[in-house]
């Protein structure tokens, strides 16, 4: 199989995730499209580690996968009380924030 | 011929058609976790793309990768965002504008970004194939965990404990 095959559908995800990130209002939304970009991020080093043959890309796509699980926690937090204090989780009414 | 278009060659067929299947699933079902405009459906849409992936783990012989991607996001991670779905609305279902008014920017930038992506990919790597050499079992990535890479690991642990702590913090009512 070639590698391009991989790299070609983790970039995808990756654009899709930007998109996601960029368009989207809704809070969870946007952690959802984060996870999509995780999910690039990690189909590309598995894909690596089997192009160099090492266990390194899959260790590393372990650690990443540990460190999405943290994220998504902290980040739903945020995003209730965010809820809590505005009654909505509509990222461009989060404004306070602004400089 | 030119080289994504050279899938069908006798080696790895079923592997390759395992893919396409899985890539089709992939494709259409990210663009719609961004499109849709019902959040529960994203996220069960997410729930395929996260199972293709898996899958595309599977075909590359990492096969403690994949089923950790479906304890870990499918198992936990997706129920964690439809408690913060049921959490921060009052009903299910259509509720307004789920887009901002920058989705064509977005759009640009993302369509420029899969762009440059997809040139210097293919500049890259053009049809350099991935030779599939001695299985890599699993006890191999908890060997190289534990010797090579215990103190990134050791980290780890400690983000995920701060993590927890973290959100506990930030999401109690007081």
């Amino acid at each position: 199989m070639l590698i391009n095959q991989f790299l070609f559908l983790g970039a995808f995800l990756f654009c899709t995730g930007v998109y996601g990130v960029l368009a989207r209002r809704n809070g969870v939304l946007v952690l959802m499209s984060i996870e999509l970009i995780l999910n690039a991020v990690n189909l590309n080093l598995v894909a690596f580690g089997a192009f160099d043959q090492t266990v390194a890309g899959q260790v590393f796509a372990l650690f990443v996968i540990a460190i999405a699980a943290a994220e998504v926690g902290v980040g739903l937090a945020i995003v209730l009380l965010i809820y809590r204090n505005s009654h909505s989780i509509d990222l461009d009414k989060v404004a306070e924030m602004k400089g | 011929m030119h080289p994504l278009l050279a899938w069908s060659a006798p080696t790895n067929l079923p592997q390759n058609i395992a893919f396409g299947i899985l890539a089709a699933a992939i494709v259409v079902s990210a663009i719609r976790v961004v499109t849709v405009q019902n959040v529960v459906h994203a996220a069960l849409y997410l729930v395929i793309v996260l199972a293709g992936v898996a899958g595309n783990y599977f075909l590359l012989g990492a096969e403690f990768v994949g089923v950790s991607q479906i304890i870990v996001y499918i198992g936990a991670i997706v129920v964690l965002f439809l408690f913060g779905i049921m959490l921060t609305q009052a009903h299910i279902g259509r509720v307004g504008q789920l887009d901002n008014d920058q989705r064509w920017v977005a759009a640009a930038v993302a369509l420029f970004l899969a762009g440059t992506l997809a040139t210097v990919l293919q500049l890259a790597f053009r049809d350099q194939k991935i030779n599939f050499g001695p299985l890599q079992r699993t006890s191999d990535i908890g060997i190289s965990i534990f010797q090579t890479y215990v103190i990134p690991f050791e980290v780890v642990s400690i983000v995920l404990l701060a993590a927890l702590v973290g959100a506990i913090v930030i999401a109690r009512r007081d």
